[in-house]
């Protein structure tokens, strides 16, 4: 066991330190936030993990952990601005894409000319996502799409949508699926936003009438869909960014704690409250570590996949706990909300946006089967 | 970056396993625990593991050891407590590391080499009624007169008290702040040891009354004081919660293997998301626990002063989390589970064993608060 890293790859970090020395917004002002993203871009690490060839960072695992580490350490602001692009459109279009593809999204992507959205749910398909129904018909050169997706965030302020549409009834769900790039734009599509429990609308509804797609914008084989839109590209699996996301929330928790009184008394004082605080710390140490394994295993060249669940799952439970500690810390006026609450508000804005986290990349519930089902091997769901 | 075991210590793994596979199965634990008015354990297991080397693995090579460190005795703790396997390995391991690092050369040249070859069994004595688990509960007097050194208290939840020949006693000079560690061998005068029976019969806990003893100064370890005597319950938190660890994936094992075997409704069991999510649970904790527990094998064995936090939070998880593990395994078996014959329930006593030893869940929460900054 050893916690160090490389030389070559502590250079690495020198080499990222300075970049935040030079570059990191001091003041949060728009002209600062284009330099640091134009900066990152010339450095290439946006898409850092990604193939030098298509623009990418070509990093290797442990740089890929090393630069999200350092990132994390000062609250940077992200490394590129099209999230969905960056994080599994952009992959799959380099495992999969034409090479035409390649050159009309990438350097967009990277460069973060316009948003991308993803259409993967259906009113009737969430965790059950292979039974999806929205139909695309082959027309000459074109596909014609009907259906309808739901809960595909950003899909009002998207250039671009990543759609999963089903081209042949199949008995296996997962085959006749096929996946399809449109523009958004494109005649027959309408968006309707989804106001959240938070009193947000990040989501929306997005409907298909005889959309037309030419057939260049599929992406992948017909029928192969499903394979596409599960990348094998080498992401680290540390979670060192989701940790030191919740290190921070938890920091933040631990600081309410300190000024707020609870029952008459310092809430840090709290025995119920110091039990709840130093729980998620545990667990967040836990993520991290697990994580660590997980790293370890892929730079020895193991494939690492239905173990993330666990760190999945650690981190749902976090999320919603992290939330509810911060309110019951902060007592009776945890109820009151915006200006009349502490911090303007900020606790009970994360009490009630954790299922963007906890739901969106598969309820905890299919974390858990995904862990019986894979690791433990035990038969599948009907 | 490498939060992984060497390919020497997986080979040190597979070697453990495969001696408690052929020589110490769940019917050979089961004959040695349950044997009225016995040891508890064989003597003829402790030279073999004395021979293989398991008792000396951290002992330094001068002394006959093959100094190794805690994250190599952690992977044999693992495969005992998966295997359930009875011995005083975990209170030998504790007086070894007692004297190692605060025993003088010449203490360690006198007990280390027989605490290696299996010729004496050690063990550590440091809780006291109140049950505290931290210096600030040794109350056990200490009286110094000339080259001698009386002892007169009481020691509680003593590790193999009954087969223990070299104890390390926690003690505290006179009425002063000042803490010690003295070693009493078995058969001192005003020594009196005895076990207790306890609910897993796979492990032995004691009550040491010392009326009068009288040591030699220099059975007093020069370097144990308060930090030394937290430092044992650091490292003693540790030995117990990666026994329990494998002992628990043990427990999902077994769980697991049943659930696809066992057809109800014209299903196997695991079918079910009410019994296979349970055990993905089980899976998330067992795994999250190791981590916690390897962590905090390396911050002994590079002395990190993160070490108290690091056993904290592995404690604290596996006394919460571990005891609720072992009860599901039993709910998910069914009636079977709560059969004498089946294995289960095994696996259940060692976890609940756990939960107390060397501090609770309660107890690690609250220092993992405190040393947070809270």
């Amino acid at each position: 066991m050893d916690f160090d890293f490389t030389p070559e790859d502590e250079a690495f970090r020198a080499e990222v330190r300075d970049f935040i020395k030079k570059y990191l917004p001091k003041k949060g002002r728009p002209e600062e936030l284009a330099e640091w993203q134009r900066q990152a871009r010339a450095k290439r690490y946006v898409g850092f993990s990604w193939p030098e060839e298509v623009g990418g960072g070509g990093g290797t695992l442990s740089q890929q952990v090393i630069l999200k580490e350092e990132l994390a350490r000062v609250k940077a602001p992200a490394l590129g601005t099209c999230f969905m692009g960056l994080a599994w459109v952009g992959p799959s279009i380099i495992e999969y894409g034409s090479e035409e593809q390649k050159q009309k999204f990438i350097p967009d992507i990277l460069d973060g000319k316009y948003q991308w959205c993803t259409g993967y749910s259906e009113p009737g398909s969430g965790s059950d996502l292979a039974a999806l129904s929205t139909r695309a018909v082959r027309d000459g050169d074109d596909y014609v799409v009907n259906g309808q997706k739901i809960w595909t965030s950003i899909a009002m302020w998207s250039k671009w949508i990543i759609l999963l549409v089903r081209t042949e009834a199949s008995e296996s769900k997962h085959e006749g699926i096929t996946c399809l790039l449109v523009e958004m734009d494109s005649p027959g599509i309408t968006v309707r936003p989804i106001k959240n429990m938070a009193g947000g609308s990040v989501f929306a509804e997005v409907f298909f009438d005889n959309v037309r797609v030419p057939v260049a914008n599929r992406l992948g084989e017909e029928g192969q869909g499903w394979k596409v839109t599960v990348s094998a590209l080498a992401h680290e699996r540390s979670s060192i960014a989701e940790v030191a996301g919740l290190q921070r929330t938890l920091d933040e928790v631990r600081a309410l704690a300190r000024k707020s009184k609870k029952n008459g008394r310092s809430a840090a004082a709290d025995p119920g409250v110091r039990a709840r605080v130093a729980r998620a710390d545990v667990r967040i140490e836990a993520m991290r570590l697990n994580g660590l394994r997980f790293l370890t295993r892929q730079l020895r060249g193991e494939h690492v996949g239905p173990e993330t669940s666990v760190n999945k799952l650690q981190r749902a439970k976090l999320e919603v706990e992290l939330g509810e500690l911060a309110l019951e810390i902060e007592g009776g006026i945890g109820v009151l909300d915006r200006e009349a609450a502490p911090e303007n508000g900020k606790w009970q804005r994360m009490a009630l946006s954790w299922p963007e986290v906890v739901i969106g990349g598969g309820t905890p519930n299919i974390q858990k089967n995904i862990i019986a089902e894979r690791i433990l091997g035990l038969p599948k769901d009907p | 970056m490498n939060f992984g075991f060497t390919e020497e210590q997986e080979l040190l793994r597979s070697e453990v396993r495969k001696f408690l596979d052929a020589s110490c199965p769940l019917e050979q634990v089961r004959k040695i625990t349950e044997e009225a008015g016995g040891a508890g354990f064989s003597r003829e297991h402790w030279q073999h593991i004395a021979d293989l080397g398991w008792l000396g693995l951290a002992i330094p090579e001068l002394h006959g050891g093959a100094g190794l460190g805690w994250v190599d005795l952690v992977v044999v703790l693992e495969e005992t407590g998966r295997s359930l396997f009875p011995s005083p390995l975990v209170s030998n391991t504790l007086a070894a590391h007692a004297i190692r690092r605060f025993g003088s050369a010449k203490q360690q040249s006198r007990w280390l080499p027989s605490l290696g070859n299996g010729s004496r069994i050690g063990t550590v004595a440091l809780l006291e009624e109140d049950g505290l688990p931290s210096p600030d509960g040794v109350r056990l007097a200490g009286r110094s007169a000339g080259k001698q050194l009386t002892l007169t208290g009481e020691k509680w939840l003593v590790g193999d008290a009954a087969a223990a020949d070299l104890i390390v006693v926690a003690f505290r000079k006179g009425k002063s702040k000042e803490l010690g560690l003295a070693v009493v061998e078995r058969g001192t005068p005003g020594l009196a040891a005895r076990d207790l029976p306890g609910i897993d019969l796979t492990k032995r806990l004691g009550r040491l009354e010392l009326d009068r003893v009288k040591i030699p100064r220099d059975a007093v370890l020069p370097k144990g004081n308060a930090a030394a005597i937290q430092h044992l319950f650091d490292v003693g938190a540790l030995a117990v919660t990666a026994e329990a660890v494998g002992a628990a994936e043990a427990a999902l094992q077994l769980t697991s293997a049943y659930a696809k075997q066992r057809i109800q409704f014209k299903h196997p069991i695991g079918t079910f998301q009410g019994v296979k999510h349970p055990l993905a649970e089980m899976y998330v904790d067992v795994q999250s626990v190791q981590s916690l527990v390897y962590y905090a094998a390396w911050c002994v064995d590079h002395g990190k002063k993160e070490l108290p936090l690091a056993v904290s939070r592995a404690k604290a998880y596996a006394s919460e989390a571990l005891p609720r593990l072992g009860i599901d395994t039993i709910q998910l078996h069914g009636g079977i589970g709560y059969t004498w014959e089946y294995d289960a329930h095994l696996y259940l006593k060692r976890v609940k064993w756990l939960r107390p030893a060397f501090g609770d869940a309660d107890w690690h929460y609250e220092r993992v608060a405190a040393l947070g900054g809270l």
